[in-house]
């Protein structure tokens, strides 16, 4: 006789949220909440209770306070009787110099050194092996520090340059003068100046657009634009004829006519720096805080390219060459088309690492001097108006925003050269 | 078949290559003198190395190790060579080396960190070098962490042990209690009864047994730590207490468990996109804001955290790279065979995502040894520190490339063996899949 029994009825107990494994991760999950919340409600709890017993709040009304302090390396129009936040801003900008201008060079430096270890002569191999090594096992702080040492105690200080028994020169047709306080350089002047555009009136934020660097950037923009016309239609072309029209005349022509054109239009010309009393004036002036960091950033993280480099082209077998030479390429295209699309896979993503890494180096402009973000926001900003939560904050919400933006963009070019699978 | 004159029967003796394709002369020819080229690049860089030779080494022979002051060093150069420039003044290594290798740690107790190091080397060979030495040292290694911080700060002995005693009461409940509750609950179990131990029961353990049995050696204070002894250290204890953190960071980061999940996203993230410096910033102007009320502990402690989180995001990513790097069939694997997430984790995948991301775990601690000389910037005398304080000294005012270069050589030669070993890892660990 069989008896036919109901299967158990299934009745939610408690100890089902942590054995039961379809409620088990929620429960770890609402643990995990609870406990973060717990965690943050202490901490800001903790915070409220100091600063109240030592009388601060948290508000950010002291951005609008006169900052009362110069900046000596500016882009854009400031003095000391302007506010914080302007101050800040001048900050943010001469990161973003230094982080650009570090990049490139960096950029730079790294594949000629990576390309250079490869090479087949053995002396610069082996020296290349040596600047990498010695850059990339010594800190960056004591780089910094040294190159602003070598460039204060190393370079004659502007009065050498003076009158007839002068102990130094000016560089390059007396057109770059390199001191102890910095460097010299001409600045591009326009005598008959489109004038520029006042942004945002008296805001702490305004800035000045100059209207012939837009014409400048507008006519390369368009001469670019020329340039991938004509070059597409040379594509439309070979492909249907078999034939590749010349067009590097034309393309050069495209690039450089409408440019000369503007430029004397605008009245272009050089502003060399004088020796005007004890020290130099005209030019652009590069202080030497800016250039040993620049100098230091650039080495320093150049010899971290200079491996990826290196690892990028060692990982291209050497087949694909042969089988680009079998096809008939010739060696240029062969590694525009074949190797440096495949290197470029395995080289960007590292690479946006290494550009991160630098711009939030550049922080340790503090140790020379540089005026960047961390030297007026987190540095005079701070100590005078004693907003130190305020100031980290903010610093660290740039910073953050600057890492969000760079890896963003990268990504963004590494999609869009990333081979495409199935 | 007359037509044949000649059939050669035996081989021709071997001629010797000629002179020119063997020995130095062949080895340049091929290495140095290939093209116009790589001659060209050759003696441009021969050039360039007797340029900077010439310079450097001069500067380095011709120097002086005995003067007191930087004026005395001149007035030596002056009667020796009659330059005071392009000579290196040894004197100031000469006498302050051994401040810049320890800061103001106390003279007579120098054995302790050099101890604690040499300890540190045993500790750390059943890791490093798993072929030779025998994996009995690991218990050495669960000891070490409570050994190092007696011998680094001194005090009581019974401070490290109640510490130690923490973990021990954890293990004793997750063993006991796993049989009993279930794995979670026993835990989430240990781990409550080791922080109650260590906020309730440990201050009183040791208060009443150092009153018992006094074991103790000189104290040291944290402010005298400094030089590259405190790299060092904030480097050691860094990475160290960061490894599990880094751990727990990348599992989450790779579980199913959204807000796990996302939660260790926004740390991660977080902190690997801001500087150091920042993090120094927090460590000396704002911890103790965030803490309770009277909480003050020093600056070297506060260092440390800041230290700690910052390595520990970027350990996590290393680690994360490893659990990546392993097959998909190992996760399989281990499902399989029917272990559970936990008991799969330890047997299974982190032994082997460990072995993979043990390389860069060793750049990771050759980043973080380097970044510990931003701790000069909020003031702690580092070695970049105590470079300045002596530059400060009337004697030796207006040093500059002596000290450097003997800082440089000090982080050189440190970071260029881990990066040697780290190479030698690698090549062992590749199991021949190519």
């Amino acid at each position: 006789m069989t008896t036919l029994t109901d299967p158990p009825k299934e009745t939610f107990r408690l100890s089902m949220l942590l054995y039961d494994t379809r409620y088990r991760s929620a429960t770890i999950q609402v643990i995990a909440m609870f406990a973060f919340m717990l965690l943050a409600a202490w901490l800001i709890n903790n915070t409220i209770i100091n600063l109240n017993n030592l009388g601060k709040e948290v508000t950010f009304g002291f951005l609008g306070e006169t900052a009362g302090y110069d900046i000596n390396q500016r882009l854009l129009d400031y003095n000391s009787q302007d506010s914080h936040i302007r101050a800040a801003l001048m900050g943010l900008l001469n990161t973003l110099v230094v982080a650009v201008l570090g990049c490139i060079t960096a950029t730079i430096i790294g594949v000629f050194v990576g390309v250079m270890r490869l090479s087949s002569n053995w002396l610069i191999a082996r020296i290349m092996t040596v600047y990498v090594e010695t850059f990339r096992n010594v800190p960056v702080l004591l780089w910094i520090v040294l190159a602003m040492a070598i460039l204060i105690e190393s370079l004659p200080a502007p009065r050498a340059f003076r009158g007839e028994d002068a102990t130094a020169s000016m560089n390059l047709f007396d057109s770059v003068a390199i001191t102890n306080r910095g460097v010299y350089i001409p600045e591009p002047l326009f005598s008959r100046s489109l004038g520029d555009i006042h942004l945002l009136g008296e805001h702490a934020l305004r800035f000045d657009v100059s209207m012939d660097l837009m014409a400048i950037l507008i006519v390369l923009a368009l001469s670019i634009f020329g340039m991938r016309k004509v070059s597409a239609k040379a594509n439309a072309t070979q492909a249907a004829t078999g034939d590749r029209p010349k067009t590097w005349h034309i393309q050069l022509g495209l690039l450089f006519v409408p440019m000369i054109v503007l430029l004397v239009a605008l009245g272009f010309h050089l502003g060399y720096p004088e020796l005007k009393g004890f020290n130099f004036k005209g030019g652009t002036y590069m202080r030497n805080s800016l250039i040993a960091l620049w100098l230091a950033l650039s080495l320093y993280t150049a010899a971290f390219i200079a491996e990826i480099v290196r690892a990028g082209i060692l990982a291209i077998s050497q087949g694909q060459t042969e089988a680009a030479s079998a096809l008939g390429l010739r060696p240029g295209r062969t590694m525009r088309l074949v190797i440096l699309p495949q290197a470029l896979r395995v080289i960007i993503p590292p690479m946006i690492s290494n550009y991160l890494n630098l711009t939030k180096n550049s922080s340790l402009a503090i140790a020379v001097g540089y005026m960047d973000i961390t030297g007026t926001l987190g540095g005079i900003t701070m100590n005078q108006t004693g907003r130190e939560l305020e100031c980290v904050l903010m610093l660290m919400l740039v910073y953050l925003a600057i890492s969000l933006s760079i890896s963003g963009v990268m990504n963004w070019y590494n999609n869009s050269v990333k081979l495409v699978e199935r | 078949m007359s037509d044949i004159s000649f059939v050669r029967k035996e081989m021709l003796p071997e001629k010797a290559p000629p002179a020119s394709e063997v020995g130095a002369i062949g080895w340049a020819r091929h290495n140095l003198f290939s093209g116009w080229v790589n001659s060209i690049l050759t003696l441009v860089s021969l050039y360039a190395i007797y340029y900077v030779l010439a310079g450097v080494l001069p500067w380095i022979l011709q120097s002086s190790w005995s003067a007191q002051s930087l004026k005395e060093c001149r007035e030596v150069f002056e009667a020796a060579y009659g330059t005071t420039h392009g000579h290196a003044c040894w004197g100031v290594i000469n006498e302050r080396w051994l401040q810049l290798l320890f800061g103001f740690y106390p003279p007579e107790l120098y054995w302790r960190p050099i101890l604690a190091l040499l300890l540190l080397l045993v500790a750390l060979s059943p890791v490093l070098f798993a072929d030779h030495v025998s994996y009995k040292v690991l218990r050495f290694t669960a000891i070490y962490p409570f050994l190092m911080v007696w011998l680094m700060w001194g005090g009581p002995i019974w401070g490290p042990i109640s510490a130690a005693m923490g973990f021990v009461v954890g293990f004793a409940i997750l063993k006991f209690g796993t049989g009993r509750m279930g794995e979670l609950a026993a835990m989430i179990a240990a781990v409550a009864g080791a922080v109650v131990w260590w906020l309730l029961l440990s201050g009183t353990f040791s208060s009443v047994m150092s009153s018992i049995l006094p074991i103790a050696i000189q104290s040291v204070e944290s402010r005298q730590f400094g030089g590259f002894m405190l790299a060092l250290l904030l480097g050691v204890v860094a990475i160290g207490v960061s490894l599990p953190i880094g751990i727990v960071l990348a599992l989450g980061r790779q579980s199913d468990l959204l807000i796990v999940k996302s939660l260790c996203i926004g740390f991660i993230e977080f902190i690997r996109g801001v500087p150091l410096i920042t993090l120094l910033f927090v460590a000396s102007l704002l911890l103790n804001i965030f803490l309770p009320p009277g909480t003050n502990f020093d600056i070297i402690l506060r260092v440390m955290i800041m230290m700690t989180l910052f390595s520990a995001a970027y350990m996590a990513e290393v680690i994360r790279g490893g659990l990546a790097a392993l097959p998909r069939g190992q996760y399989e694997g281990a499902d399989s065979l029917g272990l559970d997430y936990w008991q799969a984790q330890r047997l299974i995948i982190m032994p082997q995502a460990l072995k993979i991301s043990i390389p860069g775990i060793v750049s990771t601690f050759i980043g973080i040894f380097k970044d510990t000389t931003l701790v000069s910037i909020i003031g702690l005398l580092d070695v970049i520190g105590l470079a300045s304080a002596i530059r400060a000294d009337t004697a030796w005012n207006g040093i500059y490339w002596e000290l450097f270069a003997f800082i440089a050589f000090l982080f050189f030669v440190v970071c260029f063996s881990m990066s040697r070993y780290s190479m030698y890892l690698e090549r062992k660990l590749q199991t021949g899949h190519r």
